[in-house]
């Protein structure tokens, strides 16, 4: 598809048009929230805590007085840094797994990197945190690492199954009439027909890290306090559900609107890079 | 009275316009052959008649099946035509079963669905209609899954399941086009003779003139979703009227206009070459057995013929192939290519180029024309300039700024025109052409035989055509191997072969290459 | 059929076997020496030697390996060093919770996603399929902790239909054991249907186009018929490997949601396991975990070959 089509088709898609923005807004929250906030997060002002959402305050306040929409926008930067990083592990490690299998196809290697790939799927992320958690303390890099480590054998199996069926068609023979060896070839020929699939599998993996890092976070086993942290915060407001409902309806909000315009984004993309789906228009 | 009969037959899907006025009929018992190349409308005729059209689509004008007004029908009584008065084979035996049910499950489904009978004498009628069908019962029992036959035994199955209430007609979509020169003319054979033991009429539907002149007593040609010439079978090539039946009839018999100017130096030797393939292991002991898939195969190209290597699919000639350019190791003989052994001097294999069947899968779409073309310069340790480029797109009638196109925005033919100018650019001395005309509409196929002619006049090019399809290599090889079981069983110039074949498999293979009447 | 199981068999067994030395490594080796781990810092000296002797840590690793690899095959999980009562008996007290609760879960899971998935496929591009798929896609985004918050928010404190947490242990009754269970597990379930549905009708799209449809259509099958002798079960091979991964999700999803609702399930023992340092019980029950995923897994793999005669003649 040539650049132009993809824009037009790109613009039409519904779903990927909303998808983007939710993701945009919340892109750009996490961005302003470096240099600006409504108010300074750090700052406790007690007498004014659990209020409900006023003028002054957007979406209110928490158990220590802290501005819920400045919490919002901080913990934004929390979620997506550690779903960025957490792709980038998984695509990272993956990605040439995948590749690499796909070359000696069959061979005792391609054999350790499926079976390897299979035992870390017993594994999910929560457990692979837990581990970790209970030998090192909680941390941040916790999660990261969790749910950077479960990304790994989904990107290793998707590049697999898509590279292998590359290998068979007849451009790869081309190539290796021209002499090209199987490295030259993955680069230049494989990788660049999967891109599509990662692209899609990136922003789906994306969307499942910042549920798992909510998640992780809520349980304690993620971000610590005092960093905000969407799931840190519906934590906190647990205990004051039926006091302070606001709490908890505004960061789980959030979570689920940028999961949903992850979401909607990874569909909308889907339909116009995959051929097939296009084929039969669906 | 005919059985079927279609009058001023329109079909839109999403409001484009596919059948423009579409009309014949068929008489019972009759055989009637629908032909055209791909995008004619042909297929979407037969869905017309089966109601079994894609959304979206709108139909107009009159199909009338013995009596039933089948654009009117509800859909319960369609249900109750399709299977019973009508039955169809479709083109791909690969995916028309079930992959999860029986054979004799999916043959007995027919009757259980139109008749109040048992599940036991469903099955037994199934059993039945599969020996008629030539799948014996104590090779083939009903037990089977689709997975553990072959095409050809398939599309048997699949032929069972259309006719095993006897319906009145039968529509067969290019049922053997799939499918093995030998086993398409068994296939044929099969349905001419169900045809004429049940007195069905049948719609033959294919894109191959030869295929249906012999077997078919009525032709009707379709051309953008119109009928645009019928006649008598025996006669049409004396009687027809339309440019396009004559350009078909003409590109079918083509014969491209060339002069040998051969070398007597072999410039490729093939010299007892074997290739095994190790199979999956059987047992955890045991070594792991072998297939061997290139027998003891030796040959020589000489410098500026056409040598043709002729197979049916399985035979070895794609293993060998692969062996020739080096792209798999040997187990046994000797490949040299000029004097030079192509395993140990791969610099000797930049004489060598390849054009493969497949328009579609030859090229990456990610890349541009310029650079699926200049690929082969990575064996010269440069990447090509401008002028090679444009110089090999125009070589083969393409023009320079089709270089900045990508691969989807060409045709199937002129995608082939592009595989030749890759296999062209470093200016080899031979190419291999792996079944490179096989999967083009004969308009089209003709004009690239032409051009493979031309050029090899123009450049010096030395070809080994490798394909399955014998009317094709006819016209254009100077000598022919023919291949089976990976050996080399025959071997001979193409006049002397084709008139005179020494061996059994040589002389089927060319009883069941379907001919066409001399024009 | 019975090669394919044996092969599988074994492959299970390699995992289990790869698991525990996984798992054995992360926990006994990486940190040290796990006495003074569990001990903090201010621990005395002979303190730690008695726990190092109590935990048989003085003994060389692989004997360890070997003794906790036994103990796991004769369901002799050792001694908490917390709880002073054997681990076996601490994780069976909480399986009887956590284990209804995933299985409630999971089938809650596939009775609503399979009519929701047949339902929109079928009717597919229309109003049910439209709004359908676009709750599908709230379901799938949506966190199951903050859903069961909202839960509690609503059916507990709002209309007392739910006690907001606590479980009064299955003794009181099945029927009001299960209702404890019930907005846990709906919490768990409806994220997971969602995508499940999704899963199930992309397959059935899929499986509608291909050509045996045509041919059963051809045989003068009507749509509905073609949809339940066909289409269904082919569409249900692509749904199997979902449903498998989704137990691991559940069992891990569970593990979050008892923490909302307060059940004393294995998810509270995990996390104050964790919190107390007691490094025993984490390594027991996370082994659980993976074990009982293995072997979901592996149940997967023998419904793959009674759904797909394909697979049985492969070894």
């Amino acid at each position: 598809m040539t650049e132009a089509g993809f824009l037009h088709a790109a613009l039409r898609s519904r779903n990927l048009v909303l998808g983007l923005s939710l993701t945009l807004v919340f892109a750009a929250a996490a961005l302003v929230s470096f240099l600006w906030t409504p108010y300074d997060v750090t700052q406790l002002d007690i007498p004014g805590k659990l209020q409900t959402p006023s003028a002054s305050h957007w979406f209110g306040t928490d158990h220590f007085g802290r501005d819920i929409l400045s919490m919002i926008m901080v913990g934004a930067q929390t979620s997506i840094a550690v779903a960025i990083v957490a792709v980038g592990i998984g695509m990272g490690v993956g990605v040439p797994l995948g590749l690499a299998a796909a070359v000696h196809r069959g061979s005792l290697m391609d054999e350790v990197i499926m079976r390897g790939n299979d035992l870390v799927f017993a594994f999910p992320s929560l457990l692979i945190a837990i581990m970790i958690t209970a030998v090192f303390g909680p941390s941040a890099l916790n999660a990261i690492i969790a749910i950077g480590i479960f990304n790994i054998p989904v990107f290793a199996r998707l590049t697999r199954g898509a590279a292998l069926s590359i290998w068979t068609r007849d451009f790869i023979l081309s190539a290796r009439v021209s002499g090209k060896g199987p490295a030259r070839i993955s680069i230049e020929h494989i990788l660049p027909n999967v891109t599509n699939l990662l692209i899609v599998q990136g922003t789906i993996q994306f969307s499942l890290g910042i549920l798992a890092e909510a998640a992780l976070s809520y349980v304690g086993l993620g971000v610590q306090p005092p960093t905000p942290s969407w799931g840190r915060m519906l934590a906190d407001s647990q205990t004051l559900i039926s006091l302070a409902p606001h709490m908890a309806l505004f960061p789980g909000f959030a979570i689920l609107l940028t999961v949903l315009g992850l979401n909607l984004a990874g569909d909308g993309l889907r339909d116009i890079l995959d051929p097939r789906i296009r084929r039969t228009g669906r | 009275m005919s059985l079927l009969s279609i009058k001023g037959l329109c079909l839109s899907i999403h409001g484009t316009e596919i059948l423009k006025d579409v009309f014949f009929d068929i008489a019972p018992g009759e055989i009637c052959g629908v032909i055209g190349e791909s995008g004619s409308g042909k297929s979407l005729t037969a869905f017309s008649v089966m109601q079994l059209l894609p959304r979206g689509a709108e139909t107009s004008g009159e199909i009338r099946l013995s009596g039933l007004d089948v654009l009117a029908a509800r859909e319960s009584e369609l249900c109750r035509m399709r299977g019973s008065d009508l039955g169809m084979v479709f083109q791909e035996p690969m995916t028309a079963l079930n992959p999860v049910q029986t054979i004799g499950a999916q043959v007995a489904e027919t009757i259980l669905i139109h008749q109040d009978v048992s599940k036991a004498e469903a099955m037994a009628r199934a059993a039945e209609t599969l020996e008629r069908c030539e799948l014996p019962n104590d090779r083939f029992p009903l037990g089977r899954y689709p997975h553990e036959l072959s095409g050809g035994q398939r599309q048997r199955v699949v032929i069972a399941m259309a006719i095993a209430l006897q319906p009145k007609l039968l529509i067969a979509d290019e049922p053997t086009t799939a499918l093995d020169v030998t086993t398409q003319a068994e296939i044929l054979r099969l349905l001419k003779r169900l045809v004429d033991e049940d007195d069905m009429g049948l719609m033959l539907i294919s894109h191959d003139l030869a295929v249906v002149t012999d077997l078919a007593d009525h032709i009707v040609i379709m051309k953008d979703g119109e009928v645009v010439e019928t006649g008598e079978a025996a006669t049409l090539h004396k009687s027809m009227q339309h440019p396009y039946t004559k350009a078909l009839f003409e590109a079918s018999g083509h014969q491209p206009d060339r002069t040998a100017t051969r070398i007597e130096a072999p410039l490729l030797s093939v010299e007892g070459v074997i290739r095994d393939y190790a199979l999956p292991r059987t047992s955890l002991l045991g070594p792991p057995g072998h297939f061997r898939a290139v027998d003891a195969v030796s040959f020589d190209i000489r410098r500026g013929e056409c040598l043709g290597l002729v197979g049916e699919s399985g035979c070895g000639k794609s293993t060998l192939t692969r062996a020739i350019l080096g792209l798999d190791p040997i187990q046994g003989g000797r490949i040299t290519l000029d004097g030079r052994d192509i395993h140990s001097d791969a610099e000797v294999r930049q004489k060598m180029q390849v054009v493969f069947q497949d328009p579609f899968g030859s090229f990456n779409p990610r890349h541009r024309v310029a650079r699926l073309v200049g690929e082969p310069f990575y064996r010269l340790g440069r990447s090509a300039t401008e002028a090679e480029i444009d110089d090999a797109l125009v070589s083969v009638g393409l023009t320079p700024s089709d270089k900045y196109k990508y691969i989807h925005e060409f045709s199937g033919g002129q995608r082939q025109r592009i595989a030749i100018a890759r296999a062209l650019i470093i200016k080899p001395e031979l190419i291999i052409l792996d079944e490179a005309v096989s999967a083009l509409d004969v308009s089209i196929r003709a004009q690239i035989l032409d051009l493979l002619v031309d050029l090899s006049v123009d450049h010096g090019l030395t070809y080994l055509f490798i394909t399955h399809d014998l009317t094709v290599v006819r016209t254009i090889a100077d000598r022919i191997l023919v291949m089976q079981n990976g050996r080399i069983i025959e071997r001979g110039d193409t006049e002397t072969l084709f008139d005179a074949p020494t061996q059994p498999y040589t002389r089927r293979l060319l009883d069941a290459a379907p001919r066409l009447p001399h024009v | 059929m019975l090669r394919y199981a044996v092969k599988r068999l074994g492959s299970l067994a390699v995992s289990l076997i790869v698991a525990s030395l996984v798992i054995f490594a992360c926990i006994e080796v990486v940190p040290g020496d796990p006495a003074s781990f569990m001990l903090g810092i201010n621990a005395q000296p002979d303190t730690v030697e008695a726990l190092r002797n109590e935990l048989g840590l003085n003994k060389p690793l692989v004997e360890r390996y070997f003794s906790w690899v036994g103990g796991l095959v004769t369901g002799d999980l050792g001694t908490s060093y917390t709880y002073r009562s054997p681990v076996s008996e601490i994780v069976s007290e909480r399986l009887v919770i956590s284990i209804p609760l995933a299985l409630f879960a999971l089938s809650l899971t596939v009775l609503i996603a399979f009519p929701v998935g047949v339902l929109a496929a079928t009717r597919r591009g229309s109003f049910t399929d439209v709004t359908v798929m676009g709750a599908t896609q709230l379901g799938v985004a949506i966190p199951n902790f903050w859903f069961a918050l909202l839960m509690v928010l609503v059916f507990a404190i709002n209309l007392r239909w739910f006690s907001a947490g606590g479980f009064p242990g299955w003794d009181a009754g099945f029927l009001v054991a299960m209702k404890a269970l019930t907005l846990p597990a709906v919490a768990l379930a409806l994220p997971q249907a969602s995508i499940l549905a999704r899963v199930m009708r992309s397959s059935l799209l899929d499986t509608l186009s291909e050509d045996y449809i045509r041919s059963a259509r051809a045989k003068g099958l009507t749509t509905r018929q073609t949809l339940w002798r066909h289409a269904l079960r082919n569409a249900l091979i692509p749904v199997l490997t979902i449903i498998g991964l989704q137990f691991s999700f559940l069992l891990a999803g569970a593990i979050i949601i008892e923490n909302v609702f307060f059940l004393p399930g294995l998810g509270r023992l995990v996390f104050q396991a964790i919190s107390q340092r007691d490094l025993i019980v984490v390594e027991s029950v996370v082994m659980l975990l993976v074990f009982a995923v293995i072997v979901v897994n592996f149940l997967v793999d023998l419904a793959y070959a009674w759904v797909d005669p394909r697979l049985r003649g492969r070894a």
